[in-house]
């Protein structure tokens, strides 16, 4: 679908504060009520806007320590990144796997509760996996911004 | 840190997979009341495992087809502050993600451009020209897997 000014910033209020009755953001958009909910009833039908997601702090529920994985593949063997993202998946502490084109090939993130239960994870779990040539690590220490918003 | 016992652990695996769902929706889904669900989220808000909820737009149908990882070094530590280096980089519409870490690299970068040649104008004119910024390397993603 064609996004106009108007959609645009409707979005932009939408990204701003997800938690906004559609009366609020029709307001803050300068729109009528019926005209505003017509048009995120299109932008959603039309798969613009995709859903909500809940933000988590999983420090709050207990994971401590977040390790970002950089990864570099065998890329002699074939099928490599197919069977080495298979295996990643089965993996309950990691999440968001991205493949990647640059210098490393796949990143991936690994949350555990301290640092012995990462160790236990990274021994046992990450080491184990398929077509592995190098593994750099870069463990989080505080997140300075994190949003999903688009520039729009 | 708060307790979550399993139903708890059900509920943010619901609210994950699709955080537009409401109390009573997430209620059928683990086997609670609509009223005991919502006391229950108020709980994980308050105690903060849940931050927010925000919208999950298409960022390719608006326009944005490129998403790179950047890390970043700093120069010369000390001339720049650090302070300086995270109010510059948190400025730039197209950062999403500013992660401070420890290892090869000290800052991780998630930045969004309408294409490759949008991504080399943020590169250059707003990334490279940062406070006490150093090193940079460009991993562009090609997927994401989940």
């Amino acid at each position: 679908m064609q996004v106009d000014d108007i959609d645009r910033r409707i979005l932009r209020h939408l990204q701003a504060d997800g938690n906004q009755t559609m009366a609020e953001l029709a307001t803050e958009a300068g729109l009528s009520s019926g005209a505003c909910w017509r048009r995120v009833e299109k932008l959603e039908a039309s798969g613009v806007i995709m859903g909500r997601e809940v933000v988590l702090d999983y420090r709050a529920m207990g994971y401590a320590v977040e390790v970002f994985l950089r990864i570099t593949l065998d890329k002699t063997q074939s099928n490599a990144f197919n069977e080495f993202t298979k295996a990643a998946r089965q993996i309950p502490e990691v999440g968001g796997i991205q493949t990647l084109l640059g210098r490393v090939d796949i990143r991936m993130d690994v949350r555990a509760r301290d640092l012995a239960h990462y160790q236990e994870i990274y021994k046992a779990r990450i080491l184990a996996l398929p077509h592995i040539s190098d593994i750099e690590a870069l463990m989080l220490i505080s997140e300075v911004k994190n949003t999903e918003a688009l520039p729009l | 840190m708060i307790e979550l016992d399993e139903k708890d652990r059900a509920i943010l695996q619901a609210l994950k997979a699709d955080g537009g769902l409401n109390a009573g929706e997430v209620g059928k889904m683990v086997g609670l009341t609509q009223p005991a669900v919502w006391r229950r989220i108020r709980r994980l808000q308050e105690g903060g495992v849940i931050l927010s909820r925000r919208v999950r737009l298409n960022r390719v149908a608006l326009g944005f087809e490129v998403v790179v990882y950047l890390g970043v070094k700093l120069a010369a530590k000390g001339r720049a502050s650090l302070e300086d280096f995270e109010r510059a980089v948190c400025a730039i519409p197209e950062v999403q993600l500013v992660q401070h870490v420890l290892g090869v690299y000290d800052y991780r970068l998630k930045v969004v451009a309408r294409d490759l040649s949008d991504f080399e104008r943020i590169l250059r004119r707003r990334i490279m020209t940062l406070p006490g910024v150093g090193e940079v390397e460009s991993n562009v993603m090609l997927s994401e897997i989940g």
